[in-house]
């Protein structure tokens, strides 16, 4: 039954004492892990250097910040501290580094005060271009890739051959495959594929092998398939604005709750960071920077050169025929916070009906953002010309 | 009212700065081209080397604070959907831009030819440029500066930088200003960058001294005014940076402590460091709170923003591009954590602080994101106790006179208990 695979997802995701991470380490003593906080990192790498890369996303509202809190005034978002927390409870403690991808100045001296609390622990802030022109962008990328792998294989001791890394691709493949499907399905029958499902079922990767990951994900939908759930109708909303620190799961419930059935979002945007599979020869390191420059979504934290990201969004308004949109966004997050301007009055100029509001990742309190959503939901339901 | 106690290098600056705006009103009827672009990794050679007029977008916001109309232009763009929790430079910009776009002077500001990311240390200078993009109708050149995350630049970091330099915004101001790059004119800006940079490093090293001449927080922000804007380069600002050093040459000579509004502080009763930029709607108030505690700014992060030339940086001339990307990479908000905290450490030391003390600004969290960590780091390093306090940067809402006050007397009488520990 989905619901069992569902609920599975949803322990694996909120055990914050990577019980999971314990075992796959345990296995062979040569194994590393390494941690990564969001939005991307080039996981292929790290996998062939024999690391499994977990996707530290926050601590949700399970985690209770106790010491977080004193390193962080209240005007910085929510991540880092349930981050700091659960690094202060020494529930790290299998985890041999952590990659801090350049996505906003919060994360970015996060990567500083990792190294200042924790000196003897492997931690690189991870630099992606925002340029994306392949002579300079591109250049300095590979440069980085390069020094992360080199990095890679001291923390393993293995020396990382171009045919494992084209290996690692392939199986990433894969897992890109059935999260799209897994997407497609969801646009085409949200019902069926409740979006707080899907969603535990794509985070659960972000801890897992990527393989056993795959299976998974396959596993969910062949069981969706047997399980026959029938039709219920729905405004189909897209959300957007919570790439980086996640709305709690009892949130997006909310919203189903509300009447919405979320066709796209960019929740866990790294899972879905590259738009196409990635070629499977030549050189591996060749492959990931041109995915980078070439094959990303769009995104808050990224340079939109081209002003491409509001025409982006109304795309996946079209393509999930949706009704609206919901803008759901961290508080203090600066990033998402002014992206939301631009994008609302790009999806007035089209027509697309909106709403917005804000969270924190332990938020728990939803009455007023249900009756919002519902008041939304309704309203397209009332007035969509769909 | 009081009269206003001001030097000559403050009035040529203030000359300086009306020049300035004065050429970028007249700047569209006389047909010069505008860029705009921000303080932390400028490149107002290459700009100057052009011919063209820069504007700096969080000068502006900063002078809307200083002429208490920054709350109006935050309003307003709240009003337009901007969220309560992001940068307020940004907003009161947005703002500014929605009302007329007015200088400082009064005149409106001309819109932009090109506007020139150089981003340096801040994620929203590119979400901020993005925002302003949508308004004009003029390219944008994104220039990526790479952070320190390891504490040091690599030739990879420069070599990118030089070369996003070269092949993209070199081409830009040619085509925008008609003209070739003399590169004997942009090593001539160089050197007389470099002139000034020596000045200016003598200038904020004078606090070594007891009393300090200078504060290097309330006085510094203009000390670094015309080096970190419009004028780096231009023989003005050597000149500018030569009177200041003859002006505190004088106060050494005759053992006087800092200018301040009010005339000379008559008594150094408490050397600080301070991080973070000041607040800007309250600025007199807020510098008055330290100089009637008789309290001096000896070193300050904030006039690093634009350039750590304390650490031994010069422009140079003989390799314009690699200077200059050098000179965008070392700026102090693109410094990692550990590197800020030993910075911060070696003032405390260095400038025999009697403590150190945080202004964290409430909507800059390139700034204030670790700063509670590095306020423990650098009072565990240095045996100094260390205040901290909060305000923003131009919104009014969030400046507490009195409970700032009420925290800074506090923080006094913490350095008071101290020193009668140590000599009891």
């Amino acid at each position: 039954m989905p619901e069992h695979i569902v609920r599975r997802c949803e322990e694996l995701i909120s055990d914050f004492s990577f019980d999971y991470v314990r075992r796959w380490k345990a296995a062979d003593p040569t194994r590393r892990v390494m941690g990564f906080l969001p939005i991307y990192v080039p996981r292929p790498l790290l996998h062939a250097a024999g690391m499994l890369p977990v996707g530290i996303m926050g601590g949700g509202s399970q985690v209770e910040i106790i010491k977080g809190d004193a390193y962080f005034q209240s005007y910085i978002c929510h991540l880092p501290r349930s981050f700091v927390e659960l690094a202060m409870d020494g529930k790290f403690a299998d985890f041999d580094g952590f990659l801090f991808p350049s996505i906003c100045d919060v994360i970015r001296n996060l990567s500083g005060m990792w190294k200042l609390l924790f000196p003897g622990l492997y931690a690189k802030y991870f630099d992606l271009p925002q340029n994306f022109d392949p002579e300079l962008g591109g250049k300095f990328y590979r440069q980085e890739l390069a020094k992360l792998l080199a990095d890679c294989e001291v923390l393993t001791g293995r020396k990382v051959a171009n045919a494992d890394l084209l290996e690692s691709i392939r199986l990433y493949n894969l897992n890109y495959q059935a999260i799209t499907q897994l997407d497609y399905r969801r646009r085409r029958e949200p019902w069926c594929y409740p979006a707080s499902e899907a969603y535990a079922v794509v985070r659960a990767g972000m801890i897992m092998d990527v393989s056993e990951h795959t299976d998974l994900v396959h596993t969910y939908m062949n069981a969706v398939d047997a399980a026959e759930r029938p039709f219920h109708d729905g405004s189909r909303v897209v959300v957007s604005g919570a790439f980086c620190e996640q709305p709690p799961l009892d949130l997006i419930r909310t919203l189903e709750l509300a009447g919405c059935l979320i066709v796209a979002d960019d929740f866990l945007l790294g899972s879905r960071w590259h738009t196409t599979a990635l070629p499977e020869r030549g050189d591996g390191l060749d492959i990931l920077t041109e995915a980078y420059l070439r094959r990303s979504t769009y995104s808050s934290s990224r340079y939109d050169p081209l002003c491409e990201k509001r025409d982006h969004l109304a795309l996946q308004v079209a393509e999930s025929k949706a009704d609206g949109v919901i803008f759901c966004a961290p508080s203090f997050c600066d990033p998402s916070l002014l992206d939301l301007p631009l994008l609302q009055a790009a999806m007035d100029e089209r027509g697309i009906p909106s709403a917005h509001f804000k969270y924190a990742e332990n938020t728990g309190q939803f009455q007023a953002i249900r009756e919002q959503a519902g008041t939304f939901a309704d309203s397209l339901m009332l007035w969509s010309e769909r | 009212m009081s009269t206003i106690h001001k030097e000559e290098s403050m009035v040529m600056q203030k000359t300086m700065i009306a020049d300035h705006f004065e050429q970028l009103a007249r700047a569209q009827q006389e047909g010069r081209k505008v860029v705009y672009t921000f303080v932390p990794g400028n490149l107002t050679e290459l700009i100057l080397a052009f011919d063209l007029l820069p504007v700096h977008p969080e000068i502006n916001a900063l002078q809307s604070g200083m002429r208490k109309i920054s709350g109006d232009y935050i309003r307003e763009a709240e009003r337009l959907g901007h969220s309560e929790d992001v940068c307020t430079y940004v907003k009161c910009d947005v703002g500014m831009l929605m009302k007329g776009n007015l200088g400082p002077t009064g005149r409106p500001l001309p819109p932009p030819d090109l506007l020139l990311l150089s981003y340096t240390g801040c994620f929203t200078f590119m979400k901020w440029f993005e925002i302003l993009r949508s308004h004009y109708d003029c390219p944008v050149i994104m220039i990526q500066v790479p952070y320190q995350g390891d504490g040091r630049i690599t030739p990879e970091m420069t070599d990118y930088v030089s070369e996003q330099l070269r092949k993209e915004l070199v081409p830009a101001l040619e085509k925008l200003s008609g003209k070739r790059l003399d590169e004997e004119r942009l090593r001539a800006l160089l050197q007389r960058s470099r002139v000034a940079e020596e000045n200016l490093v003598w200038a904020l090293e004078s606090a070594k001294r007891r009393p300090s001449p200078i504060d290097a927080y309330f006085g510094g922000v203009y000390y670094i005014g015309p080096i970190f804007t419009a004028f780096r380069g231009t023989q003005a600002c050597v000149d500018y940076y030569a009177l200041l050093r003859r002006e505190i040459e004088a106060r050494l000579e005759a053992g006087q402590g800092p200018l301040t509004p009010d005339g000379l502080l008559a008594e150094e009763k408490y050397r600080v460091v301070v991080e973070g930029p000041p607040n800007w709607t309250s600025f007199r108030e807020f510098w008055k709170m330290f100089y009637d505690e008789g309290a001096v700014v000896v070193a300050s992060s904030y006039t690093k923003v634009g350039g750590t030339y304390d650490r031994g940086f010069r422009h140079d001339p003989a390799r314009p591009f690699a200077s200059l990307a050098e000179y965008c990479l070392g700026c102090y908000t693109n410094l990692n954590l550990p590197d800020r905290v030993q910075m911060l450490t070696d003032y405390v030391r260095d400038y025999a602080a009697d403590g150190f003390l945080i202004n964290s600004i409430k909507s800059c969290n390139s700034f204030s994101a670790g700063q509670l960590l590095i306020l423990r780091e650098v009072e565990r390093r240095t045996g100094k106790p260390g205040g901290f306090i909060e305000s923003d940067l131009v919104d009014p809402r969030y400046f507490s006179g009195a409970n700032i006050k009420n925290r800074l007397e506090s923080y006094f009488q913490m350095i008071d208990l101290k020193r009668q520990e140590q000599y009891s």
